[in-house]
């Protein structure tokens, strides 16, 4: 590249790097008062953007109209925000971290279906900004005036933010309460007030984060879930909680993507490397290098011991006689199911078991194990990947099977050995980020995954070719696997995992190797996954990049915590609820996604500790 | 001015508290002592309303505050200074005198950093010194003054002398002295018998959860055959 390329890609890079610096910064404000990781701040950030584009349409395209209009779309964003604080979270601070979690992802889907029904499915690029349309000579190329613009936001929006929290009492006290809210509020600092005051700060600042970008990039549906993976990352690679650790962050993930996009195809040693491909993981894998080398981001520190009554885990029972039986009963009846139903049915319990299999093994790390996966999908798909590609290149559809969920241990072997390094919420993006990596690799090796048609022709054997074969597949595999995960949780090595989950010191204390017993956990949910990945297309009959995607992972985490997850039953009963559910609602109406959304927030709401902790406390006489 | 009656408190399934009941009047130094474990700390918190107790009544000034937040009990003027002191450690000291900060409040004394840094010396010399990096001693000023900045009428110590070298506990004892003379009420919990005579009028003695004795700092000097029972080590 000559050097004004060099200086112009840079210069791209800093522009870009302003609007996701904003968002970033409400992400970690939120994060860092509340505790809550709040998924619905990219569905905020999306409104902001769609907000802006109505109201400029309707200003007029002048510069009152276009700066009143964003101005404007960052306020309402901002107030949104604090509706949802005030009406939802508020209530789910003291639930477990995974269901607020849960509760905000609602919060995704209800509002991408609010956008779908009022500003429909197409994009919507916004206006040049007016005043801000020509461009500028620099190093004797065009550089848009707007991006300069860009460029300048960033850094006085956080000039504004550090005098904001360090020139005022209510920065103050965010910053106290962000250290130690309890002790906040013994001294009298009404928490509930000052929570809706960040939440709806930081709502605003992603507002704002969308409503500028609307002259260089539409408004879409799908821009809610692609932000929050690259704010997750810049707030985790620049330190959790720490402003400027994010606008370091923005730049550098933003400026090093630039410079991918701009190096763009380069062959070298006989091999051709496209960089510009590399766009979609290069900040992933910036962050897995940060994580391993800073494991609390670039400006973070090592997280504070957290304060108030730690949610302790109620240790794990024998299941009651009652309960084993109400298994057995109902396995029978699923052997049975061929004989009594229809096709479409035989399909749908097919769906179901994968599923089950998939959530209790998703669940077997972040239940027993405590290691808290964002990014399960990769797993699965590794799973259904690696089973259609051994049936293409290498083996019968029998063997195939087998390959898949080794490929998945094999996954879960190389991303395990630097997850378990980690703890909390950065394991989680880890995970996330290894997964989006997975993903990305599918999505583009045209030539040998597919890209994003995927593979097709993934069929089972002659012999296991009809439906009720392969169900009665599914049903053995699903059982089995099933049986063994929740088996392996009473040995020895279930007990090991357990500790080192309740209290590392100790358990490292009496001769556990905690991480290897974690790494251990890991490959084996991998391997469980991936086995459901395998069953999963061949019943198919073809696998697309969604198999590995983050809302397939999120669908896991659903599944999980709706069951419950401090029940070994919770899984299969939350997969069981959520996979009809998903099916009977998209049967049903257009508006799916808020429809589900909606019943998750219910169910939430009136039952923290998941379906089955309810069940458990209504039958067997437990405290609340 | 404090009075707590029947008090029961648990966490989780595992009961700490039983039927406790104390009383401290206006003025007073009421220390409440006991060993590790006994369900001091517990009965702190729980009058400040961090700990939800199961049943049982506290009241300050008539005034129930059994189903309060924290923070409506701090803003009644109920000060709360916790045993592992809890200070703001990315704050300074002014800053951390800030978030303490309520308005003036009749009937109790009025505190500006500029008195508190008469009472305290050291820290009116570190204003601009980030809490994380205060000696122990120093963390534990800070965090008195910080509950001061309140303007509390009672204040509840969680062991203030925990932990401090010999000659800061002696200016932690002088403390409260004057704090006393302030007219402030302070219930303290202590485990440091010497320390508690020394600023005490009055002592109940706890126990696995349950109130064993009460009496002046006198009657407890002259009864050697409860300080034995309860107290040594």
């Amino acid at each position: 590249m000559s050097s004004s390329a060099i200086a112009i890609q840079f210069l791209n890079g800093l522009a870009s790097a302003s609007s996701l610096f904003l968002v970033a910064a409400g992400l970690s404000l939120i994060f860092g008062v509340t505790r809550i990781v709040n998924f619905a701040h990219g569905s905020l950030y999306m409104l902001g953007a769609y907000m802006a584009y109505s109201l400029v349409e309707y200003f007029g395209r002048t510069p009152l109209g276009f700066w009143g209009g964003v101005m404007i779309a960052g306020l309402a964003a901002g107030l949104i925000g604090a509706v949802l604080e005030i009406v939802l979270l508020r209530r789910l601070y003291q639930a477990p971290e995974l269901l607020q979690l849960l509760a905000t992802f609602a919060l995704v889907l209800v509002i991408k279906d609010f956008a779908l029904w009022v500003w429909g499915p197409e994009d919507l690029l916004g206006p040049r900004a007016p005043g801000f349309d020509q461009a500028v000579a620099i190093a004797g190329r065009a550089f848009p005036e707007f991006d300069l613009l860009l460029i300048a936001i960033g850094p006085v929006v956080l000039g504004l933010l550090w005098l904001l929290l360090t020139r005022t009492r209510w920065g103050t006290l965010v910053r106290a309460a962000t250290e130690d809210r309890e002790m906040a509020g013994a001294l009298g600092v009404n928490q509930a007030w000052l929570f809706t005051g960040v939440f709806a700060l930081g709502s605003l600042l992603a507002g704002i984060g969308g409503a500028i970008n609307i002259p260089r990039e539409p408004a879409t549906l799908g821009m809610d879930l692609s932000i929050i993976s690259d704010v997750f990352v810049v707030v985790v690679v620049g330190g959790m909680g720490s402003i400027p650790g994010a606008f370091l962050a923005a730049l550098l993930i933003s400026v090093i993507k630039a410079f991918c996009i701009g190096i763009g195809e380069v062959h070298a040693f006989g091999i051709d490397f496209s960089f510009s491909k590399l766009t979609l993981v290069v900040e992933f894998i910036v962050m897995a290098i940060v994580l391993v080398i800073r494991p609390w981001g670039l400006l973070g520190r090592p997280s504070a011991v957290a304060r108030g009554p730690g949610t302790v885990e109620d240790p794990l029972r024998a299941p009651p006689r009652p309960l084993l039986a109400f298994g057995a009963a109902m396995l029978a009846i699923l052997v049975l199911m061929p004989l009594l139903s229809d096709a479409y049915t035989l399909v749908l319990l097919g769906d179901i078991l994968v599923f089950a299999l998939f959530s209790v093994s998703l669940h077997f790390i972040i239940g027993p194990a405590g290691m808290h996966s964002f990014g399960h999908a990769a797993y699965f798909g590794l799973g259904a990947y690696g089973a259609a590609l051994a049936l293409k290149h290498l083996m019968p559809m029998e063997a195939a099977l087998f390959a898949g969920p080794l490929a998945a241990a094999l996954g879960a072997l190389l991303f395990g050995w630097f997850c378990v390094r980690l703890s909390g919420v950065y394991l989680a993006m880890l995970t996330l980020a290894f997964a989006q990596i997975t993903w990305s690799i599918v999505f583009q090796w045209d030539t040998f995954t597919g890209g994003s048609n995927g593979l097709v022709d993934v069929w089972p054997a002659a012999w296991l070719g009809s439906k009720t074969a392969y169900y009665y597949l599914t049903l053995a595999l699903a059982t089995a696997g099933i049986l063994l995960l929740w088996r392996m949780l009473y040995a020895p090595f279930g007990y090991a995992l357990r500790a080192g989950r309740d209290s590392p010191l100790r358990a490292d204390a009496i001769g556990i190797d905690v991480r290897r017993t974690q790494w251990a956990g890991f490959v084996l949910a991998g391997l469980f996954a991936g086995l459901a990945g395998a069953v999963y297309a061949f019943s198919k009959g073809s696998i697309s990049p969604e198999v590995v995607a983050i809302p397939r992972s999120v669908d896991g985490l659903v599944m999980v915590l709706l069951g419950g997850i401090q029940t070994l039953t919770g899984p299969v009963a939350g997969a069981a609820v959520f996979t009809w559910l998903q099916d009977t609602i998209a049967r049903n109406t257009d508006f799916w996604r808020a429809t589900l959304g909606m019943i998750i927030l219910v169910l939430v709401l009136a039952f923290p500790r998941g379906v089955t902790g309810m069940l458990r406390r209504r039958f067997m006489r437990e405290p609340a | 001015m404090l009075s707590v009656r029947r008090l029961n408190a648990a966490y989780g399934r595992a009961q700490i508290l039983f039927d406790l009941g104390l009383e401290a009047s206006k003025g007073e130094v009421v220390v409440l002592l006991g060993r590790n474990g006994a369900g001091k700390s517990t009965t702190l918190k729980t009058i400040m309303g961090l700990v939800r107790p199961l049943s049982g009544e506290v009241a300050m000034e008539g005034r129930m505050l059994t189903s309060m937040k924290p923070y409506q009990i701090a803003r009644l003027g109920l000060g709360y200074v916790p045993e592992e002191r809890r200070i703001f450690t990315d704050l300074n000291v002014m800053e951390n005198l800030e978030v303490g900060r309520q308005p003036r409040r009749e009937g109790a004394p009025h505190w500006t950093p500029e008195r508190l840094f008469e009472l305290f010396p050291n820290l009116g010399r570190m204003q601009d010194r980030l809490g994380g990096r205060m000696s122990g001693g120093e963390q534990q000023m800070l965090t008195i003054a910080r509950t001061l900045m309140g303007n509390p009428a009672a204040i509840l110590l969680d062991e203030p002398s925990e932990g401090l070298a010999p000659v800061i506990v002696e200016q932690m004892a002088a403390t409260i002295r004057s704090l006393k003379r302030e007219g402030l009420t302070v219930l303290l919990s202590e485990q440091n018998l010497h320390f508690a005579h020394v600023v005490a009028d009055r002592a109940y003695i706890i126990e696995k959860g349950q109130i064993r004795y009460t009496g002046t700092m006198a009657e407890l000097e002259s009864n050697a055959a409860v300080r034995e029972q309860y107290l040594s080590v």
